[in-house]
């Protein structure tokens, strides 16, 4: 069997900047969009040619806006890329954007998954989170897209926007579930405040943890019960439609992000590309390398990082990596500690009791209580 | 050796802030002890601390010569907590400026200061001082002087120590008034020391008076209090600098090194005399002044313990008279139960350790040394109240009180005796000094008198009122002690004993407050304030709810990576309460008590 390896493809260019975003996106560089395309060829070419990039077991377009670009020419970068038979290709699609056209030309070009950003499907909550599509459109693509044939596809959700209620939320939620044919796999986030953003500088707008808690704790269950499986903290699937692609970052595995602000992980070493496309572009066409910076992780830190990403998925992490008293945050089931559902919105204080299993000194000291 | 008849011995006396340290430093300059490119202020307040707060802290002597006299002007500390380090130095003196600020007039530590000069049999020059600020009253200054102190208001020298007018003729005054010393050069050798500073080229360095008999270089000595022996490696005297002499005759003042390797082997009041002739008696007057309010001390970062520890040994060798022994809290980890004379020494302790030694330090709710009657017949110190026997084994405890002295405005009577009745002090007297001027005597316990009186008694006088105080025996009172516990354990350092009528509002605050300090965590944490079984107050930090990142995909996995190791990083830094993590910014922020 070939060993799982992604490629990730980042595409930074936006109709409009939702003001919670973090990410490197853009929205006054539309006019760099053919270079950078050209770019992610040659960036894609060299790493194939030095043996960096063997046939991917997922590829995944994320961004940004993907479906901004020009269906063929994301195509184009596409079929470039090696694929295992039977891969995983997801792309990420504004619901404004999505038409027939468009989604026949990204199955042509082998793409297996859509992950529509619906984020909710209430006017008042969609205006507080700066998105510009409606329920209308929510509705026409999702239709569009449970008909046009994909394996797997993805809807995602926010929860604690500016102004949304618990009623607001439990409907958005019920709504998508409602669709005549609902999507297979739920992205649900709980609202992240930011550093830098516009979101971050108004308080006022912030969630309140408690609330999300709530919030998160009734989707857990209603997904649950319309046959949807917990597979990572903010991810729900019915069976068989999980994303091959994310469980890649989840078990620590290797993958080579293309662009600019794209991550890389192989064995252990991460890197990442410059933040800007304009720099991005300038270096990939002078023939220099885009990467920004890089670190790699000692075995200790490679074996932290891997429990505390197992943490966040059913898979859990063995019972002996976790010290001191646990209360209801985790089960121990066949030797594995997995969070439970107070414990997952708990995961960072948990990842905190972690103990290195590699070291003799064994983790935290805590007082016997 | 000087001529006995051609010498004069004063100390400047004076409430804080009336300008004692400015007329030493015109001394020096007129007498030109030190001229004008060496001068600085404060020049007999060495030590940073001093010159900062603007207070005396060790005594300091100095010999400057004045129309063919000597003259020997000690330096007495300013301020209450150091009243014994006063005492010796006036012991040393046969005379004393009192100095009064004329905008102000007579303020307590004036009228303390003046007793214990008479008590001393000094012969008093008395001064008014700031006659150049606009707010200068000396007429009603002088009339006050001579009604309160019986002091003739006639005899009363008007000076400027800032701008140096009227000080020579208080320097001849010094001349004229006040005795030469008595005492035969041919007796046995008595003399006494006033003040021990530690130097660490030297070692302690002793202020010294000779009160009889004459201390020559080649001498072997015997301090008569500790019982020890000593050679002498120098004598001397100082101008300000030092100059070393091979005499030091009657009358003399000057200063002893002799191998000593702390002060506590040359403690104010100490008699030195020679160990081949000695005296038949030690001088009269020497107390091992006793430790008033007690605080535990402890180190921020646990792995600075060692180092507290070197710097407290380093302080005490100039300092004997705070004390520390070891203690450890479940709450705050290994540190030091301290002992000082009171609150601002607690503090310039403290702070020394701080500044001096680089230290970041934790300090309990200053407490005071109570005296536990058990019902078995025995009898307990305890001056850390978390030792405080249980209640069930309790006859009765007693605390220490004070005699506390307090001058105000006659407007401010009314808030005076507010603040006292609120802190369960009792009437001993009340006096008019004059229509505009009250006195009070309250017998205070020294446990009130420590949060915050002070603070208290200048805001609610608008900082006319003045204080003073002495230690006035112990009395019973009905007093509990107040546990605070975070999930059902008992936090050492926030127990308290407090007066009964108190411990509900003591109690409410501290849980009140631990309830906003302390981080939500994984489960609920009940906050209780009890007596023994008894809960006062009880209030609930919530259980965290939710912290985990939402998103966690390729570009997301460094930096929640860093996040959760600086978080592991942080954990270390929290001390264990049971199961609950307590940042010690918390224990530091609750351990606040002033507001």
């Amino acid at each position: 069997m070939t060993s799982p390896f992604g490629v990730y493809v980042h595409v930074p260019f936006c109709r409009h900047r939702c003001d919670y975003c973090a990410f490197a996106t853009y929205t006054d560089r539309d006019h760099l969009m053919e270079a950078y395309v050209h770019a992610l060829g040659e960036e894609l070419r060299r790493g194939i040619d030095d043996g960096g990039i063997p046939p991917a077991s997922s590829v995944f377009v994320g961004g940004g806006t993907p479906s901004r670009l020009p269906a063929d020419w994301l195509a184009s970068v596409l079929v470039a890329i090696p694929r295992q038979p039977g891969a995983e290709v997801t792309v990420e699609c504004n619901p404004e954007d999505v038409t027939e056209a468009l989604l026949a030309t990204y199955r042509s070009a082998g793409v297996t998954r859509v992950s529509l950003g619906v984020q909710s499907t209430v006017p008042h909550v969609l205006e507080g989170l700066g998105r510009r599509h409606g329920p209308p459109q929510v509705n026409s693509a999702a239709e569009l897209v449970a008909s046009a044939g994909f394996a797997s596809w993805n809807m995602d959700l926010i929860m604690g926007g500016a102004g949304e209620r618990k009623e607001d939320w439990q409907q958005s939620l019920d709504e998508v579930l409602g669709l005549p044919d609902p999507p297979p796999h739920i992205s649900a986030y709980a609202l992240t405040v930011e550093p830098g953003t516009p979101l971050s500088r108004s308080p006022d707008r912030h969630p309140d943890d408690d609330q999300q808690a709530d919030r998160y704790e009734w989707a857990d269950a209603r997904l649950a019960e319309a046959g949807y499986r917990w597979e990572e903290i903010s991810n729900w699937a019915r069976p068989g439609h999980e994303c091959r692609h994310n469980h890649l970052y989840w078990s620590q595995g290797n993958y080579r992000g293309l662009g600019s602000a794209a991550h890389s992980h192989q064995d252990g070493r991460r890197w990442w590309n410059v933040r800007t496309p304009d720099r991005y572009v300038a270096l990939v066409h002078s023939g220099a390398s885009p990467v920004a910076a890089e670190e790699r992780l000692d075995e200790s830190q490679r074996r932290f990082e891997r429990l505390a990403l197992l943490l966040r998925t059913p898979a859990g992490v063995p019972a002996e990596a976790l010290s001191g008293d646990l209360d209801d945050l985790v089960t121990i089931e066949a030797g594995r500690a997995v969070l439970t559902r107070r414990g997952r919105l708990l995961a960072n204080a948990v990842s905190a009791r972690l103990v290195d299993p590699g070291s003799s000194t064994s983790g935290p000291v805590d007082a016997p209580t | 050796m000087l001529d006995i008849a051609q010498i004069r011995n004063f100390s400047i006396i004076s409430h804080v802030d009336h300008g004692k340290s400015t007329l030493s430093d015109r001394i020096l300059e007129l007498t030109g002890a030190v001229d004008a490119r060496n001068m600085r202020a404060q020049y007999l307040d060495s030590m940073d601390i001093e010159r900062e707060r603007g207070i005396t802290i060790k005594a300091q002597n100095v010999r400057v010569q004045w129309k063919g006299h000597t003259l020997h002007l000690i330096d007495t500390p300013g301020h209450v907590d150091f009243g014994y380090e006063v005492s010796r130095s006036l012991a040393a003196c046969e005379g004393a400026v009192l100095l009064v600020d004329a905008s102000q007039g007579i303020q307590a530590q004036t009228l303390a200061n003046c007793y214990q000069a008479l008590e001393n049999d000094l012969e008093i020059i008395t001064v008014l001082n700031k006659i150049d600020l606009p707010a200068a009253d000396p007429e009603r200054c002088a009339a006050e002087i001579e009604q309160v102190l019986g002091l003739p208001a006639a005899e009363i020298l008007h000076i400027s120590a800032k701008t140096g007018a009227g000080v020579p003729e208080l320097l001849d005054r010094v001349v004229e008034r006040i005795p030469a010393p008595s005492g035969r050069a041919d007796a046995p050798l008595q003399a006494l020391i006033f003040d021990s500073a530690y130097d660490q080229y030297r070692g302690v360095v002793s202020s010294i008076r000779v009160m009889e008999g004459t201390l020559h270089q080649r001498d072997r000595l015997r301090f008569m209090q500790v019982g020890a022996n000593h050679e002498i490696e120098e004598i001397g005297a100082r101008t300000p600098e030092p100059v070393p002499v091979d005499v030091l005759g009657p009358g003399e003042v000057g200063y002893l090194i002799a191998g000593i390797k702390d002060v506590g082997g040359a403690r104010s009041g100490e008699t030195v005399t020679t160990a081949t002739h000695p005296a038949p008696a030690p001088l009269d007057g020497y107390r091992d002044p006793k430790p008033m309010v007690f605080c535990g001390l402890f180190p921020i970062d646990g792995d600075e313990l060692p180092d507290l520890r070197d710097a407290l040994e380093k302080l005490r060798l100039n300092d004997a008279s705070f004390t520390y022994e070891p203690e450890s809290s479940r709450a705050l980890g290994f540190g030091f139960r301290c002992g000082f004379l009171g609150l601002l020494h607690m503090e310039i302790v403290r702070e020394r350790l701080e500044r001096e030694f680089n230290l970041s330090l934790i300090a309990t709710a200053p407490s005071v040394a109570y005296r536990a009657f058990l019902d078995n017949g025995n009898e307990v110190d305890v001056d850390n109240p978390s030792e405080l026997p249980e209640a069930s084994a309790l006859d009765h405890v007693d605390e220490p009180m004070l005699k506390a002295t307090i001058l105000t405005p006659s407007e401010y009577t009314g808030a005076v005796m507010d603040l006292c009745q609120s802190r369960r002090a009792e009437m001993v007297r009340m006096e008019y000094l004059s229509p505009e001027r009250v006195e009070f005597v309250y017998s205070i316990p020294l446990a009130e008198l420590v949060v915050n009186f002070f603070d208290q008694l200048k805001s609610r006088t608008k900082g006319y009122a003045s204080l003073d105080y002495e230690p006035d025996g112990y009395a019973t009172a009905d007093l509990v002690k107040v546990d605070v516990l975070i999930n059902h354990v008992p936090v050492d350092a926030f127990s308290t004993i407090v007066h009964k009528t108190q411990a509900d509002y003591y109690g409410r605050r501290m849980a009140e407050k631990l309830k906003e300090l302390i981080p939500r965590q994984m489960f609920e944490v009940p906050i209780q304030a009890a007596i023994g079984g008894r809960v006062l107050a009880r209030e609930t930090v919530k259980a965290r709810r939710k912290d985990v990142l939402a998103k966690c995909y390729g570009g997301d996995i460094t930096r929640k990576r860093k996040l959760l190791e600086k978080q592991k990083e942080g954990k270390k830094k929290m001390k264990n309460i049971g199961r609950v993590e307590v940042p010690q910014e918390a224990f530091v922020s609750a351990l606040k008590l002033e507001d």
